[in-house]
């Protein structure tokens, strides 16, 4: 075991460099840089740039130095726990974030239990009761969980919430609270607030997997040993419980390594959306300010989110089933 | 020995009886009559894989019918200037949010023919809300095929005429109208045209990558395969949504739409190929060690060859299924990249920038029917899935 997670932790290395260098290439795709964005802002309100003053600015952060080394002076950073400078809001980065990286975790994890609580007794339920009345509705409501853009959902359960819970529109905890330290009370406020994106996040992701669970579960429960389990004379609860679900389970812990993009994904349009204090909705305006190490960070945040996800997922998956352990890597 | 079975026990001749009158055939004989096949059976055996395949696809009632309707809303999308009352950016000052309009029958209980009744526009001074109040007295016809503003077809022709149009002095807003009085009807239809193809060239895109770096990695094996699995791992570790967001926000502004359009496309489908690489590879590496991919090698077939005519055909099937299946993906990417201001951009006008204009809660309360641009994208993101699913089934008729 422990080989195979030294192993697993190895192959990461190599993955997260090339993330980090798709990420710094794709933050500096655009023409241009946070400085030319600045002085052509300048210039729409009338106002004279101070040429100078950006050279020196641009000298400062080696804006105007070749790509390899403004890439690794930020690795650099990056390794030491420097996430680099925001040219909108005049600070490090770190400070800038300061508890948005922890929400959207946060988020995250909320939503994949929740997707998880959801998705199982039902793809339980329409595997067993395949071609039923509920299975058919069901699959049904899952395709239209997985057809509905998640932002109009989103909008509309605000409105809905607002109308029927008296919930307040958008944010993830009551507005007092923002800027304070954690305490009892902001938990509990984060908690009633965190409820309508975690749905919202989780609708196509429960979807799929409804999906997948049904699909295996089914291709498990026509196999043989059922047949002779039920011959015997096995209770189905307890045949149902004991081996099929248990096979049909794998999928169920390695499907996390895709649940994770796609719940990252959805978190970011939807706390645009709901705006939501994580990281999509700074994401999004550094996005379109140029403010280049501040997106470069929340992107490597989220693709580094995703990476321990699908380990998580790796390592829960050798702990359950002894081949995947034994070969040394995880067949998927 | 014990078998001795050709002569029973107490056996012998059977006893001799009255002599038969013989029954002998005068057709000739065909050793093979036992063989033939009834020319139903023939044309089930003789026929072509994509026969066979379409003969199980047409058994899937709910694929064929989603077919049905997804050619139906192309053909709509290529027609569109045709079917909807109005131009896409026509302006109604007298109707800004103006509700849908119900076309009814009857009125009074009498046949009237397809109408619609006038609205009603009061300007609440205090909050500036607009109310508009059906006026039952005024009775607009629809007409048919009748002539309405002018329009260019197609970029190409000047014409006039419409498949139905407002009365006269009346107005026609099936799905109410937006903020600037523009006729939400004529502009959803009308941006069908850029949201059901952009799913189109996307998934073009991901099919030839997904095919060429599939391809590769799983003919040549060894190290290419080995460099080809680790970008897809790294690929596939990234958020889709934030990564094509920074791309399109990395598109040039100066750009024009057309351009845009494409970039978006372009973004949509280089993220997409992944899951059809690795299909190809798997189902490469299983094939090419099969007799005749090995008879074409030892002719001097290329690589290229033998990938494209001999290998490749075998699983096109699956590969046309799934690419159905990733279509979806693609439509919901570009809607939401448009709904936050960061894919298409007005004048160009798809579901997605019809959706940016319900941006905020107000939007649910007041103006609701501005949402209904999200009624098409589910519908066409559904009929995709269930095709899809239908070819899939289809896409293995030996089965």
């Amino acid at each position: 075991m422990i080989r195979y997670i030294a192993h697993r932790l190895l192959i990461m290395v190599p993955t997260l460099i090339a993330i980090s260098f798709i990420v710094f290439v794709v933050i500096q795709l655009p023409p241009g840089d946070y400085l030319t964005t600045l002085i052509e802002e300048l210039r729409e309100l009338g106002e004279p740039a101070d040429l100078k003053q950006i050279e020196a600015l641009r000298e400062e952060y080696g804006l105007d130095r070749p790509f390899l080394i403004q890439y690794a002076g930020w690795v650099a950073g990056l390794v030491q726990g420097d996430l680099g400078y925001s040219f909108e809001y005049e600070q490090p980065v770190a400070d800038v974030v300061g508890d948005r990286l922890w929400l959207s975790f946060i988020v995250s994890v909320a939503t994949i239990v929740f997707t998880w609580i959801v998705a199982f007794p039902i793809g339980v339920y329409s595997a067993t009761h395949q071609y039923s009345w509920a299975d058919n509705s069901l699959t049904f409501l899952g395709f239209l969980g997985l057809a509905t853009p998640n932002f109009l959902l989103a909008l509309v359960m605000v409105y809905f919430a607002n109308v029927w819970f008296g919930t307040e529109i958008g944010g993830l905890m009551d507005e007092r609270y923002i800027g304070q330290p954690w305490n009892w009370g902001k938990i509990v406020s984060v908690l009633e607030h965190l409820w309508i994106p975690v749905i919202v996040i989780g609708t196509s992701g429960t979807a799929g997997m409804i999906r997948r669970l049904r699909a295996n579960l089914l291709d498990e429960l026509q196999k043989q040993y059922v047949v002779t389990g039920r011959a015997k004379g096995l209770p189905p609860f307890r045949l149902l419980v004991k081996y099929p679900l248990r096979m049909s389970l794998n999928p169920f812990i390695s499907d996390i390594g895709d649940l994770l993009p796609q719940v990252i994904s959805g978190a970011v349009i939807v706390s645009v959306v709901l705006n939501l204090p994580t990281t999509g909705k700074m994401l999004y305006e550094a996005l379109l300010s140029q403010d280049m190490y501040l997106a470069g960070s929340f992107l490597m945040f989220l693709a580094l989110l995703t990476v321990l996800g699908v380990l998580v997922s790796d390592l829960a998956l050798a702990l359950l089933d002894p081949r995947i352990r034994l070969q040394g890597r995880a067949a998927k | 020995m014990t078998g001795r079975a050709a002569s029973p026990p107490g056996g012998g001749d059977p006893p001799a009886g009255p002599a038969n009158e013989r029954f002998v055939s005068q057709a000739p004989f065909d050793p093979h009559s036992i063989e033939a096949l009834t020319p139903e059976q023939e044309r089930y055996y003789l026929a072509g894989q994509w026969k066979l395949m379409w003969w199980k696809l047409r058994r899937h009632k709910v694929a064929v019918f989603c077919g049905g309707l997804l050619v139906f809303m192309y053909v709509c999308a290529m027609l569109a200037e045709l079917l909807v009352p109005y131009n896409m950016a026509a302006r109604h000052t007298g109707f800004i949010y103006a509700p849908p309009q119900a076309v009814r029958l009857f009125h009074e209980g009498r046949f009237v023919g397809p109408f619609v009744y006038g609205l009603n526009y009061k300007l609440d001074r205090n909050t500036l809300q607009r109310t508009y109040t059906v006026d039952r007295s005024k009775i607009h016809r629809v007409r048919f095929l009748c002539r309405g503003d002018s329009y260019r077809f197609w970029g190409l022709v000047s014409l006039e005429i419409r498949l139905f149009c407002p009365a006269r002095d009346g107005t026609l807003f099936l799905l109410g109208t937006d903020r600037m009085g523009r006729d939400m009807f004529s502009r959803l239809v009308i941006g069908s045209r850029i949201s059901l193809t952009i799913g189109f060239i996307g998934v073009t895109i991901s099919f030839l990558l997904g095919i060429v770096i599939g391809g590769l990695a799983g003919y040549y094996g060894g190290w290419v395969d080995a460099i080809v699995q680790r970008i897809i791992e790294v690929l596939r570790s990234f958020p889709v949504l934030p990564l094509w967001m920074a791309l399109s926000a990395a598109l040039p502004v100066t750009w024009s739409p057309l351009w845009i359009y494409f970039g978006i496309t372009l973004i949509l489908g280089l993220l997409d190929w992944t899951g059809l690489a690795r299909a190809v590879r798997s189902k490469l590496f299983a094939l090419r060690e099969e007799d005749f991919a090995t008879a074409a090698q030892l002719m001097g077939a290329s690589p290229r060859r033998i990938i494209g005519r001999h290998l490749l055909p075998s699983f096109t099937s699956h590969l046309i299924a799934s690419a159905t299946l990733s279509i979806p993906a693609m439509i919901l990417g570009e809607t939401a990249l448009s709904f936050l201001g960061l894919g298409l951009k007005p004048p160009i006008t798809s579901w997605g920038v019809l959706l940016s204009e319900a941006q905020n809660i107000n939007v649910v309360a007041l103006y609701p029917w501005l949402m209904l641009p999200v009624v098409p994208v589910i519908v066409t993101v559904l009929t995709f899935n269930f095709l899809g699913d239908g070819l899939r089934d289809a896409a293995d008729p030996y089965k």
